[in-house]
Formats: structure tokens, sequence, C-alpha cells
């Protein structure tokens, strides 16, 4: 018992005394999964909004992967993508193994699917009518596009913050592609594993609550989205 | 003044039945038509030809002076403004459901605003601007509906049933903004509707849709 509460009063003198290391690690954590998650988004939407459209070939096989996507293990990604950074991987060449570009590529690898899910299944809830009164008033294509996505935006952000919340939370996959590498590669998730397993819980109890905080931070955020999504008529764009 | 809108023997099937049969019919400039018919009749279906939004399967369809007009011209459809029976509430605010016509167009902020009040002031929606529209009742939503077709001041007019299931206050309401836009003569107006007595209160000419046929009643 002692052992946990020295834990938390050494962690809360590492945050309140804002330690450099702590600091240094939830940086390069809000780096790497923010990259990632921007990289998603970019690929994501655009590709939820064809799908939502049917303009993609293999429209239901492309459904298919991404659906299973958001169920996809991250040390499974990870593993994979070792194998193809390695050494003696197709991609060994370019150096990218125990990097934080390699960590960036597999959180977005991660993002991705429940970014084009959730992009795709609130585009296509839009009521028809929204696009029909679009058209009447004169939208052009495009415009009758922005129009549908824009009604759907609060299901998409709740798309991009739950891809948000599955990189932040990570660890399995950039442990193996990262390396865990202190001052390099080394991020809140990865400490957290490594400092237990080292006994030494104030940096590890110091990084759960941060990522905690997070995690409620982007949870909050959610619930907003979800909420503001509700048609007021009683039918849910968003639950 | 509006823009004569003729069809010419336009003909519609859906699925080998047949909705429209060579229909004809010159719709002048600036005038009111209030046209009738069951059901299922082909009403809609001529309105969304009409509107440019579906070709025919065979005919023509003409506005003003610009020979055939061809399905989707982006230029002319924009001068032609069809109110369906369900209001596509935007999840945004009264202001910017009715604003979205003009800023699709590219007009500038301080035009959109004194359009935008001017209309939502002549459908009583005023005191409504900043509030959510999928707030509104279902007769407001209708006036909303008018008001974002109105303040674009199209040159022709298609109203889909802009009364159906409205209280008897909502819909006079709907009918008098309907009859001051026929005063003001700037639109040709085909208006559907069941009710023959609102059908000769709103149109200068009353019209039935019968075996895909426009025919004067």
């Amino acid at each position: 018992m002692d052992s946990i509460i020295n834990g938390f009063i050494g962690a809360g003198k590492l945050i309140l005394t804002i330690n450099p290391e702590l600091f240094h690690i939830i940086l390069l954590s809000v780096q790497v999964s923010g990259s990632a998650l921007v990289i998603a988004a970019l690929l994501g939407l655009p590709l939820g909004a064809a799908l939502a459209w049917g303009r993609v070939p293999l429209r239901g096989l492309v459904i298919s992967l991404m659906n299973t996507g958001m169920g996809l293990p991250p040390v499974v990604a990870g593993l994979f993508l070792y194998l193809f950074l390695s050494r003696s991987g197709p991609l060994g060449d370019l150096g990218l193994l125990y990097t934080p570009t390699a960590m960036v590529i597999v959180q977005t690898i991660l993002a991705l699917p429940i970014v084009v899910s959730l992009s795709h299944a609130a585009i296509v809830k839009v009521d028809p009518v929204i696009r029909q009164a679009a058209i009447t008033l004169g939208a052009t294509p495009l415009q009758e596009v922005l129009t549908v996505i824009r009604e759907a935006r609060y299901g998409i952000m709740a798309g991009v913050m739950a891809g948000l919340g599955r990189v932040m939370a990570e660890v399995g996959a950039v442990i193996i592609v990262g390396g865990n590498i202190a001052g390099y590669t080394r991020v809140m998730t990865t400490t957290i594993a490594l400092e237990t397993d080292k006994g030494d819980f104030e940096l590890a109890i110091a990084l759960g609550i941060i990522l905690l905080l997070i995690s409620f931070g982007i949870n909050v955020g959610l619930r907003f989205f979800q909420r503001a999504g509700r048609v007021r008529s009683g039918i849910i764009l968003w639950d | 003044m509006g823009l004569n809108l003729e069809v010419d023997r336009i003909s519609k099937s859906y699925n080998g039945q047949a909705v429209l049969q060579e229909c004809s019919f010159r719709f002048d400039s600036g005038r009111t038509y209030a046209l009738q018919g069951p059901n299922g009749v082909g009403k809609s279906t001529f309105f969304r030809i009409a509107a440019l939004l579906e070709p025919p399967d065979a005919g023509e369809v003409r506005y003003g002076d610009n020979g055939v007009a061809l399905p989707h011209d982006l230029h002319l459809r924009r001068r032609i403004t069809l109110l369906l029976p369900q209001t596509g509430v935007f999840n945004t605010s009264v202001f910017h459901n009715v604003a979205y016509g003009l800023k699709i167009r590219g007009r500038p902020a301080p035009e959109v605003e004194d359009r935008v009040n001017e209309v939502l002031g002549r459908v009583g929606l005023i005191h409504k601007r900043r509030q959510n529209g999928l707030d509104l009742s279902s007769g407001e939503t209708k006036r909303l509906g008018l008001a974002r077709a109105l303040v674009i001041e199209p040159e022709v007019l298609l109203l889909d049933e802009p009364t159906a299931n409205l209280d008897p206050k909502n819909a006079e309401i709907i009918e008098q903004i309907i009859l001051n836009r026929k005063t003001a003569a700037k639109s040709t107006i085909v208006v559907v509707t069941h009710d023959l007595a609102q059908a000769r209160r709103l149109g200068d000419y009353t019209l039935v849709m019968a075996h895909g046929q426009i025919l004067p009643l």
C-alpha cells in the first residue's frame, strides 16, 4: 500500500514541478498521435465520403476491410509494419524502423479504419431530403457534397475523436516499431509499461494520470459531438 | 416578370409504367397556376422535369427564349426553384438555412444579411433567426422552406403541396405569402394543391393532371 501512496506522491511532484523528462514524453506522444490522426483524417474523410456516394471500385470490399480494420489488434499491425520496415523487409532501405515516423505510420494504420468507417456511417445517415434541398436551391454537385458532409459534421468529428482515443492509448504497435528508445521514441504508454516492469511507479503513475486526463478530454469531446449530432425531431443521426 | 415555361410532348415512364404521356403546356411568365390531381398521377414527376432535375424520356422543356433546356443546366436551374413537400432543414440556424441559396451563389455578406432579414420578416420568422431550424414547428418549417426559395428571387417557383398537413392558421399564412408573390408578379408560379378552393384563391388558372396530361379545369 505504501508503494502506491508513495507512487502517487512522487507522481504529483513530477507533474507539479513540470519534470522535463515527463513533458518530453508527453510532447512526443502528442506529436506522434496528432500527426497520425491528421494523416488519417486527410485520407479517411474523402474515402468515407466517396464510399457513402458509392463512387469507389470494390466499394463493398473496401467497407468490409475498413470495418475489419476497426478491430485490428495493434500488435498485429505493429508486427506487419515491423516486417516491412526491418532491414530484410521490402521497405528496409528507408531506415524507418525505430523512428517516430514508423510510430506515426502504424498509428495512422490503426486510426484510418475508424475514421473511414465512422465518417462513412455519419454521411450515409444524413436524410436524403437534405441533398434534395441543396439541389433544388441551386447547388453544384460539389456544393451538394459539401452540404451533406456539413450535415454529417458531428458524426465525422466523433469518428476523428474515436480515432484519437485509439492511438493515444495504444502501446503494442508503437513499442514494436518504435523500440521505446529513451528521448527518441519513448511515449507515454510505452514508458508506463517500462517503468512498471522496473518497479519505478512514480513516472508511470504520473503518465497514467496525464493519459487518463487526455482520455477524459477525448470522451468529453466525443460526448459533445454525439449530443450535438442528434436531430431534434427525435431521429438520432449519431449515438 | 418571371420566365415562361413550355413543355412540349414530354413523356416519362418508370418501370414500364407511363407517368407523363406527350404532355404539353405553356405557362406564361408572371402568372400563377394551381395544379390539381390525385396522388401518383405524375405531378411531382412533372415538377422534377420542369426543374431540370431529371430528363424526360421524350419531349422538350423550354424556358423563355433559351431554346431547349438541358437537364442539369446549372445556370438555368438557378433561375428556377422547386419547393418539395418535405423541407430538408439544415442543422444550423434559421438565418443560415435561408442564406444557403445566396451563399452558394457567391453573394456578398452584406447583401445576404439584408435579403435574408427582409424575407424572414415577410414569412414571420425574423424573431427566430438565431434559432436552430430543426427546432421549428411544422408550420414554421414550411415557412422556412418558402423563405429559402423566395430569398433567391426565382423567376419560376414550383411549389409542391406547400400547405399539406398544416393547420388552417399556418396554411393561411403560407397562402398569403404566395399571394403576395403572385401580386408582385416577379415569378411564374405553379402550385400543386388538393384543395379546390385554395386552387381558385391562388391561381390565375386552375389546371388538372390526368392520364399523363395537363389540362385546364
